[in-house]
């Protein structure tokens, strides 16, 4: 990868190129008002599901069981939120979930900058070359194929809990961010390393100091894609955590499509409850979630 | 990612050594420490797993207990087996419909949101939100919309077909499923296409415009063919993302009605409590070659992008 592809391809430079790019394009300078009102139109499909979601978990009960779903909350009432507290055991969920998206952050971000720095910086080496390829090869192997062993194998040693699920997150999110990271670090111009080096730094400090520094955006990148993975999952920490108070929030969610069935206000609020991290999340870092898509894609 | 049409990288550019480098064959022992912690790991999480699974395939182990080999009684038995051949073609089939009805929308949306139109941060924020929301949790609600207000509206505008709830329905149930898949999958595909028509240069539509090509034909005559390499990837990429298939599913019809909407993945999570743990475990090998084959697609794509 050369230099001059991952400079453009830094999330910072992104909305810049975009508008540049927009005003130069056609010879016309007035906006579409017909696109723009067809594309308004569109979010629509986005928007009503998230819509019917807001208004059902603000509902009594009463009114959440009368058929009309789209309408405003009559009166407004937190009910909802108050006994999906309760049923969920929002506190002891939410923590949990948090507990397993740090700990697969965390462990994403150092072990692939690690293991990147040092496959970048001896590709010359087989040993490393080839410890690359081993690690990509991961990218291909879904969950469902290695779930019956995982499973088995967590058990075995403890690990049927979050502790586990976490672990596991990480190993799954380990192939694309150290391919993120490799071609990153390959970018970086080594003479800075190198005149540390000179001045008597070693390895470690080299890393700590310089790179893993200036490997900031691509950690903000893979940082954001391990926390969705993560904190959205259902199907590993399902199948993995044995005991069902340690679940993660949106595990939690199936309870309503059995014990409480019937009280839907409760039941979004609940899951509201579960997806507002994420978006909350998400408006922070857009720029970041938009550029990783496309680095990740045209590898 | 305006070089990126230009200068794309493949796996194959990450492979030639750089000359500068390979001439240093000292290695740091440091470097070890680096990339060790991770090697082990990986191996103990992915490689024992994946090895495990396959020995097990060729067994009639259960799960626990005492087991012998078997040879490939598993595998035989596999493709006489009509419930694995239907979760199979129902996955592939779903896949299918997905990525094809996915890429169609996101395609024309990127066009739209490319144009020059009004709020377009705001709206490609908009169209972006899908992705950030968990399957199961956006399952859920859309599980409610089906059962409900849908059937609702069928019988306000007096449609038969939606008035009963479709996922009650063996032959329409897929159907909710490709919907709520698409509303989740579409912004990922949608911000790669945004990325190759961004990277197709101002200049070439400038040159179409003076000569009067309209904008219909614009949009067939280059943007179409200019982002053909990002169709071709979205498709892969999609097809073998949409194999997985789980979480939704699980959260609208759960495999129902009877096993209409089961998938693969769904099959393979049987052998935790059917007993046949071993013969899922051959399902899941038979499951790994197909993802390996359409790995192989894939990167033979991208080799062949990098040659225009």
């Amino acid at each position: 990868m050369t230099a001059q592809t991952l400079v453009t391809t830094t999330p910072a430079q992104v909305p810049v190129r975009t508008r540049r790019r927009f005003l130069g394009r056609g010879g016309e300078d007035r906006p579409s008002w017909g696109t723009t009102i067809v594309l308004v139109l569109c979010t629509l499909a986005v928007i009503v599901p998230l819509y019917a979601t807001v208004t059902m978990a603000f509902k009594t009960t009463e009114q959440s069981v009368d058929g009309q779903v789209f309408s405003l909350p009559n009166p407004i009432s937190v009910d909802g939120f108050v006994q999906a507290w309760e049923l969920t055991d929002f506190p002891r969920a939410f923590a949990i979930s948090v507990f397993v998206t740090a700990v697969t952050v965390v462990g994403t971000v150092v072990l692939a900058a690690f293991a990147a720095y040092a496959i970048a910086r001896n590709w010359g080496h087989k040993f490393f070359r080839w410890s690359f390829f081993y690690l990509l090869a991961a990218m291909f192997l879904p969950f469902p194929v290695l779930a019956l062993s995982q499973v088995k194998l967590t058990g075995m040693v403890g690990l049927a809990n979050p502790v586990g699920v976490a672990l596991l997150h990480v190993m799954f999110q380990l192939s694309f961010s150290v391919l993120l990271f490799t071609a990153f670090i390959r970018g970086l111009p080594e003479e800075l390393e190198e005149s540390a080096r000179l001045d008597g730094a070693t390895t470690w400090v080299v890393f700590r100091r310089i790179v893993f520094p200036m490997m900031a955006p691509m950690s903000a990148t893979v940082a954001i894609f391990a926390f969705l993975a993560s904190w959205n999952d259902f199907m590993m920490p399902s199948l993995i955590t044995a005991d069902s108070t340690l679940q993660t929030l949106p595990v939690l969610q199936n309870i309503f499509q059995t014990q409480f069935s019937s009280n839907y206000n409760v039941a979004f609020a609940s899951y509201l409850m579960a997806m507002t991290p994420a978006i909350i999340v998400y408006l922070f870092t857009q720029r970041w979630v938009m550029s990783g898509v496309t680095q990740g894609a045209i590898k | 990612m305006a070089t990126a049409a230009a200068t794309r990288p493949t796996s194959r550019d990450v492979a030639a050594p750089t000359p500068f480098r390979a001439s240093r064959p000292r290695v740091n022992r440091t470097f070890y420490l680096f990339l060790l912690p991770t090697l082990i790991l990986f191996t103990l999480c992915i490689t024992l797993p994946a090895i495990m699974g396959i020995t097990f395939s060729f067994t009639d182990s259960v799960g626990f207990g005492e087991f012998q080999f078997i040879g490939l009684t598993n595998y035989v038995a596999l493709f006489s087996d009509p419930a694995i051949r239907s979760s199979y073609l129902f996955t592939i089939g779903f896949a299918l419909v997905t990525v094809l009805l996915v890429n169609l929308l996101a395609f024309l949306l990127a066009v739209g949101l490319t144009a020059k139109i009004r709020g377009k941060i705001a709206l490609r924020a908009a169209f972006v939100l899908p992705m950030v929301i968990s399957g199961i949790v956006i399952a859920y609600v859309f599980n409610f919309l089906f059962s409900n207000s849908l059937p609702q509206l069928g019988q306000a505008v007096g449609i038969t077909a939606l008035e009963q709830s479709l996922l009650a329905n063996p032959d329409l149930a897929w159907v909710t499923i490709v919907i709520v898949t698409a509303w989740q999958a579409i912004p990922s595909a949608l911000l790669i296409y945004i990325a190759g028509i961004l990277s197709i240069p101002a200049e070439v539509y400038e040159a179409a415009s003076m000569d009067g090509a309209s904008s219909m034909r614009r949009l067939v005559s280059i943007t179409l063919p200019l982002v053909a390499g990002y169709v071709v990837i979205n498709l892969v990429i999609g097809f073998k993302n949409f194999l997985n298939a789980y979480d939704i599913i699980v959260g609208l019809t759960n495999g129902g009605p009877g096993t209409a909407t089961r998938s693969v993945a769904m099959t393979i999570f049987s052998g935790f409590t059917g007993g046949d743990y071993a013969y899922q475990m051959a399902n899941a090998t038979i499951f790994f070659l197909i993802a390996v084959v359409l790995a192989v697609i894939q990167l033979r794509l991208n080799r062949g992008r990098s040659a225009f």
